[in-house]
């Protein structure tokens, strides 16, 4: 078993069609509000759990540091994670990176949701606008979007 | 995640996604993406090494000068050769009577503590299956390797989730008994081919599949190249 021949077995999976990609130009970095966005089904332990169909997003605190992943998939290592949850959810490299001034502000609560999804068209009519019209709304700039 | 960072752009949030899988970050095809040479579950790389998570962040940020869709590779991959594996010891025999992997799973019941307490709870059995039932949902997956028909064996809920519970009991107990940051998919393949629960798993994917379970239920129970 290695990691080379798992990334085969989905490195020709079939990818979204966009006629045009959007293009945003953000704040300068320094000046920016920053949050994560990630596909690793992260979620606090008093939230649900994600379903394997799940497209859904749970809004994590980032004043806490009690995060699961419930990724339904056995096709990733988890024990980077449960290492050092940075490997995959870098709020504390954040957060050095926000006190050094390299980064305005990081943002009070970022996202998570279950990758590996088949029904991309409720990921990119549903699930997706919402979560990204709700982190407009707590004034972020740039989102790191982050998989596992 | 590509397709949520098409969507996030066109909201007008400036967007970088990383990405492990070359092919992948290529086809999808996001605003700014940064492809990193790194196994899967890793996308920062490195457990417990600020210094590298703060060089893939630099080079994720530096994307944000670039005035028109980018995909940029980081400067250093991270390579499993599918050979590392963790050295971990294994209870020695306790009760004659049990199977041996229920024997087993119940002897690491101390080191999965200890793992979870590392971990600060992030990773260990839970999603269906808390540890107290580990023992128990190994059993039903003896049953189905030994014979029984998979939907009778009275496995506690979804197979996958359940054998992800099993999987992940091992690997917490196993964190635990090493003393640095476990390489990507040791842990796994300690449990895969060196525990007696392991062997039941594998032996229960196939005897699933020969049932003619659906593909979903086998397929799932085991990383895909098992």
């Amino acid at each position: 078993m290695a990691d080379s021949g798992i990334k085969a077995l989905t490195e020709d999976l079939p990818a979204p069609d966009f006629e045009t990609t959007a293009f945003t130009t953000p704040p300068p970095l320094s000046e920016a509000t920053v949050a994560i966005v990630t596909t690793a089904s992260l979620h606090h332990p008093d939230q649900d759990d994600f379903a394997p169909t799940d497209i859904g997003y749970r809004i994590l605190d980032g004043s806490r540091r009690d995060y699961v992943t419930g990724h339904w998939s056995p096709n990733f290592d988890g024990a980077g994670f449960g290492y050092d949850m940075n490997t995959v959810f870098p709020l504390d490299r954040l957060d050095e990176l926000a006190a050094r001034g390299v980064i305005g502000r990081v943002a009070d609560q970022h996202l998570a949701y279950a990758g590996n999804q088949f029904d991309l068209a409720g990921v990119r009519m549903d699930s997706g606008p919402a979560g990204a019209a709700w982190m407009r709304e707590q004034g972020v700039d740039i989102a790191l979007f982050t998989p596992v | 995640m590509s397709t949520l960072a098409h969507v996030f752009e066109a909201a007008g949030i400036a967007t970088i996604a990383l990405g492990s899988v070359r092919k992948q970050i290529e086809s999808t095809a996001p605003p700014r993406g940064l492809w990193c040479d790194f196994p899967l579950g890793r996308p920062l790389g490195k457990p417990g090494d600020p210094e590298f998570q703060h060089r893939v962040l630099a080079a994720a940020f530096a994307l944000l000068g670039a005035t028109e869709p980018v995909l940029a590779e980081f400067d250093e991959a991270i390579t499993d050769d599918g050979a590392e594996m963790l050295a971990c010891p294994l209870p020695p025999r306790h009760d004659p009577d049990a199977h041996p992997a229920v024997d087993e799973a119940r002897g690491l019941r101390a080191a999965y503590d200890r793992g979870v307490e590392m971990s600060a709870g992030r990773f260990g059995a839970g999603r269906v299956v808390g540890a107290d039932d580990i023992p128990a949902a190994i059993e039903s997956f003896i049953r189905v390797a030994e014979g029984a028909a998979w939907k009778e064996a009275g496995i506690p809920g979804l197979p996958m989730r359940v054998a992800q519970d099993i999987r992940s009991y091992y690997e917490t107990a196993a964190m635990a008994m090493v003393d640095h940051a476990p390489p990507a998919w040791a842990g796994t393949r300690w449990f895969y081919d060196q525990t007696e629960t392991g062997k039941v798993m594998l032996a229960a994917r196939t005897a699933m599949r020969e049932q003619g379970a659906p593909q979903p239920m086998w397929f799932y129970l085991t990383p895909g190249d098992r």
